[in-house]
C-alpha cells in the first residue's frame, strides 16, 4: 500500500519519468494500431520493428554518435525501406502477403544483428546502449527520451486529428477514396510514415519483438466493445494507458520486474479478457446465444413433431403420448431428454404416468410452426417454381424465423390457403 | 574436425530443417504462424527448465513443442470463434507469449542459461564447445549437430512416409477433406515440426532468426521454380549456401555469424528476384 500511495503520488522524479513516458508512448502507437489494425495489416508494425535495426546501426556508423534525433532518422527510414520490399515482393512476384512479411522482418533483423555484432566488436566505446533498441529500457527513461516520445506523440495525435477523415476513407475503402478525388497515395504516405514515427520511438521503451503488441493488442482489444471507429480509437488508447501506467507501477513495486514485457502483459490481458468477455462481440456471450438458438429450434422441432403425431391420429389421442418411438426417428436420446425437460419447464407439456401431454399453449405453438412450414413449401413452390419435392430443407429452417407479420402476408398472397404441396392440410 | 567446420555444420543443418519445413509455411501462407511459434516458444522453454530443472534437450523440445501447439491451436481459435482477423489474433498471441517468456527469464534469470540476447539471434560460435560423449569419454560431436541432425532425420522421415497425403492438404485442401484425410492433422503435424526446428535452432541462431531460415531459402527457391520436390530441393542447397558464405562473411567483419548467415540469405533472394524481374 506504502508502495502504491508512493507511485501514484508521482513524487519520484523516476516515477514521472517513466510513466509520462509509457502514456505517451502507449497513446501515439495504440492511435496508430488502430488504422493498421482495420487495413488488415497489423503485423506491418512487426516488420517496422524490426526492420528498424540496420538503420540505427547505419546511422551510427556514418554519424559516430548516438544522438537520438539521428538514430531515429536512420530507423525511420530504414523501416520505410522494409515496408516497399515488402510490397514490391507481393506486386511483383508470387510470393503472398505473409512470406514476404516474414521475409522482410527477418532479414532486415539478420543485418541489422550482424552490424550491431560488428559496432560491439569494433571496440567503439560510444556504442553502449545501442542495444537498449533491442530490448527496451522503460523503466530508465530519461529527460531527453520524453521530449522524443511527447514530440512523436505530439505529431501522431495532431495528424489524425486533422486527416481524422482522410485516413479513416484510406483505411475501410481505398477504391472510394480514390473514387471521390482523394489524393491516396500521398495520404497513404503520411499514414504510414506516423506508423513507422510511433513504432521507431516506441521500440526505445519496449523493445523490438514487443512494439507489435503496443500497436495490435489495444487495437484488437477495442474492436470488441464497439462498431464505431471513433470510440474504437478513443477505448484503445485508454487501454494503452491503463497498460503503460499499470507497467510502470509494477517495475516500481518489484524494482526486478521489466516494464515493456509487464506493459504487453497487461495489454494481453485486456485484449483475451475482451475476446471472450466482450457484450455482444465476445466468444462466450456469441457461444451462449448459439446455444440459446439451438435449444429453441429443439422445442420447437419437438413441439412440431408432436403435433404432426397428433395429426396422424386425427386429434382423437388428445395429445397424450405414450412412446418415445415416433421420436427418437428424429432425435438423439440425449436431445429428447434434454429437449422434453425444457418443454416441460416452459408450460408446453406436462408429464403424467400414461405420458407426455402437450398443454394448450404447446398444441398451439406446435400448429403454428407446421403451420408456417407448410406455406413456405407452398410459397416456393407456386411463386419460385421450385418442385415440391425440393422445398422441404428449406422449409425446416425458415419455419423457426418467420414473423406474425410475415406470416399474415404470405397468408393473403397465398390467398389462405388450405393444403400444402404435398396435400397436408394446413393448420389455421 | 575443426570449431568452423562444426558452425558451418550446424548452420547447415539449421538450413535445411528449416527451409523443407519453410517451404510448406509459404505454399500454406503459414508464414506468419512460423513466425509466431518462434517467438511463442519461449515461455515453454523456460518452462520446461524450471520444471525438469535442466537444460536437457529433451524437456526443452518437449515444453516448447506442446507451446508451439498451443500457439497455432489459440490463433486458429481466435481467427475462427472470436472472428478475429488472422493477422491481429496471431500478432496478438505471440506477442502476449513472449512477453511471459522475457518475464520468467529476467525473474529466474539467476537459475537458467537463457539470456535475453541469445533468445534474439543465439550464439553458434559456441556450439563447438558443448560437446556429448560416449561412455567411454570420447567426443561424438557437439550436442547441437546431434540433435539438429535427429530432426532433420525426422523431418525427412516424416516428408517421405507422408509426402503425398501433406502434398495434397497443401495445395487442395477441399480434395483432401473430400477424399478423407484430416487437413488438422497435417497443420498439426507441420506446425508440430516447426516447433521443434525453432528449440533445437534457438541456441544456435535465436529465436527471431530462426525465422529467416524458415522463409528466405525457401521463398528464393520458390521465385525459381514451380515444382515442389525441385524447390525443396533449391530450397535447402540455398540453406547451406547461406550458411556457408555467412560464416565466412561474419570471420571477414568480425560480426554475429548466424546474422551473417541471415545476411546472405537475403543476398540471394535478392539476386532471384533480379533473375525473375529480368525474364520478364
Amino acid at each position: 500500500m506504502e508502495t502504491f500511495m508512493e507511485f501514484f503520488s508521482f513524487q519520484h522524479p523516476n516515477v514521472k519519468y517513466v510513466v509520462l513516458g509509457t502514456v505517451l508512448l502507449s497513446i501515439s502507437s495504440s492511435i496508430v494500431g488502430c488504422f493498421t489494425f482495420v487495413k488488415k495489416k497489423s503485423l506491418v508494425g512487426d516488420v517496422v520493428s524490426h526492420a528498424v535495426l540496420p538503420g540505427i546501426c547505419i546511422s551510427f556508423i556514418l554519424s559516430g554518435s548516438k544522438d537520438p534525433f539521428v538514430l531515429i532518422l536512420g530507423a525511420f527510414v530504414s523501416g520505410w525501406l522494409s515496408i516497399l520490399i515488402m510490397d514490391k515482393i507481393v506486386q511483383n512476384t508470387k510470393i503472398k502477403e505473409d512470406a514476404a512479411t516474414a521475409f522482410s522482418l527477418s532479414v532486415f533483423f539478420g543485418i541489422g544483428i550482424l552490424l550491431l555484432t560488428f559496432i560491439q566488436h569494433s571496440g567503439n566505446a560510444a556504442q553502449s546502449g545501442l542495444d537498449t533498441f533491442l530490448f527496451g529500457k522503460a523503466a530508465a527513461l530519461v529527460g531527453d527520451d520524453l521530449i522524443a516520445f511527447g514530440i512523436v506523440a505530439l505529431i501522431v495525435i495532431v495528424l489524425v486529428f486533422v486527416f481524422y477523415k482522410e485516413f479513416k476513407l484510406i483505411s475501410f475503402d481505398v477504391e472510394f477514396a480514390k473514387v471521390i478525388g482523394l489524393q491516396t497515395r500521398q495520404l497513404e504516405f503520411v499514414l504510414t510514415s506516423i506508423t513507422v514515427l510511433a513504432v521507431v520511438t516506441g521500440i526505445q521503451a519496449v523493445g523490438v519483438v514487443l512494439m507489435a503488441a503496443m500497436l495490435i493488442s489495444p487495437a484488437a482489444a477495442a474492436r470488441f466493445w464497439t462498431n464505431n471507429f471513433q470510440r474504437m480509437i478513443l477505448l484503445s488508447a485508454l487501454f494503452g494507458i491503463i497498460a503503460g501506467v499499470s507497467g510502470a507501477y509494477i517495475s516500481f513495486a518489484t524494482p526486478a520486474m521489466p516494464t515493456g514485457p509487464w506493459m504487453v502483459m497487461i495489454l494481453s490481458g485486456i485484449a483475451l479478457f475482451s475476446f471472450f468477455f466482450a457484450p455482444r462481440k465476445g466468444i462466450l456471450v456469441r457461444q451462449y446465444k448459439r446455444y440459446q438458438i439451438q435449444r429453441m429450434l429443439l422445442e420447437e422441432n419437438l413441439l412440431k413433431a408432436f403435433y404432426k403425431i397428433d395429426e396422424k391420429t386425427d386429434f382423437e389421442s388428445g395429445a397424450v403420448f405414450t412412446d418415445n418411438r415416433h421420436l427418437s426417428k428424429n432425435f438423439s436420446p440425449t436431445q429428447l431428454q434434454k429437449g422434453l425437460k425444457a418443454l416441460r419447464k416452459n408450460g408446453y407439456v406436462t408429464a403424467s404416468r400414461s405420458g407426455w401431454r402437450l398443454t394448450n399453449e404447446g398444441f398451439e405453438k406446435g400448429k403454428r410452426i407446421t403451420r408456417l412450414h407448410r406455406l413456405w413449401e407452398l410459397y416456393l413452390t407456386k411463386y419460385l417454381r421450385i418442385a415440391p419435392d425440393h422445398v422441404h430443407e428449406d422449409a425446416e429452417t425458415i419455419e423457426h424465423v418467420i414473423t406474425p407479420e410475415l406470416e399474415a402476408r404470405l397468408q393473403k398472397l397465398l390467398d389462405f390457403p388450405t393444403s400444402d404441396p404435398h396435400s397436408s392440410t394446413i393448420p389455421q | 574436425m575443426t570449431d568452423s567446420l562444426w558452425i558451418i555444420l550446424t548452420g547447415s543443418l539449421v538450413a535445411i530443417c528449416c527451409s523443407l519445413l519453410g517451404s510448406f509455411l509459404i505454399l500454406r501462407k503459414m508464414s506468419m504462424v512460423g513466425d509466431a511459434i518462434s517467438h511463442a516458444v519461449l515461455p515453454g522453454i523456460v518452462i520446461a527448465f524450471l520444471v525438469a530443472g535442466t537444460m536437457q534437450s529433451i524437456w526443452m523440445l518437449v515444453g516448447a513443442g506442446l507451446i508451439g501447439l498451443l500457439t497455432t491451436f489459440l490463433i486458429e481459435f481466435l481467427h475462427q470463434k472470436g472472428r478475429l482477423q488472422t493477422d491481429a489474433s496471431i500478432g496478438v498471441t505471440f506477442t502476449w507469449l513472449f512477453a511471459l517468456g522475457v518475464i520468467l527469464v529476467t525473474y529466474y534469470a539467476g537459475n537458467t542459461h537463457i539470456d535475453q540476447d541469445c533468445v534474439l539471434y543465439g550464439e553458434i560460435a559456441y556450439v563447438p564447445i558443448d560437446l556429448v560423449y560416449t561412455t567411454s569419454g570420447d567426443p561424438i560431436g557437439p550436442k547441437a549437430v546431434i540433435m539438429l541432425s535427429i530432426l532433420l532425420c525426422l523431418i525427412l522421415g516424416c516428408l517421405l512416409l507422408f509426402y503425398k497425403e501433406i502434398f495434397i492438404t497443401t495445395f487442395d485442401p477441399a480434395y483432401a477433406r473430400a477424399i478423407g484425410l484430416s487437413t488438422n492433422t497435417w497443420h498439426y503435424l507441420i506446425m508440430g515440426l516447426v516447433s521443434l526446428t525453432t528449440v533445437a535452432s534457438f541456441e544456435s541462431v535465436g529465436a527471431i532468426l530462426v525465422v529467416a531460415f524458415l522463409v528466405s531459402p525457401a521463398a528464393s527457391a520458390y521465385l525459381l521454380t514451380k515444382d515442389l520436390k525441385s524447390m525443396l530441393f533449391l530450397g535447402a542447397a540455398f540453406g547451406i549456401l547461406s550458411a556457408s558464405g555467412g560464416y565466412f562473411l561474419a570471420s571477414a567483419i568480425n560480426g554475429s555469424i548466424a546474422g551473417a548467415m541471415v545476411t546472405v540469405s537475403g543476398v540471394i533472394f535478392a539476386f532471384c528476384y533480379l533473375i525473375v524481374s529480368a525474364k520478364k
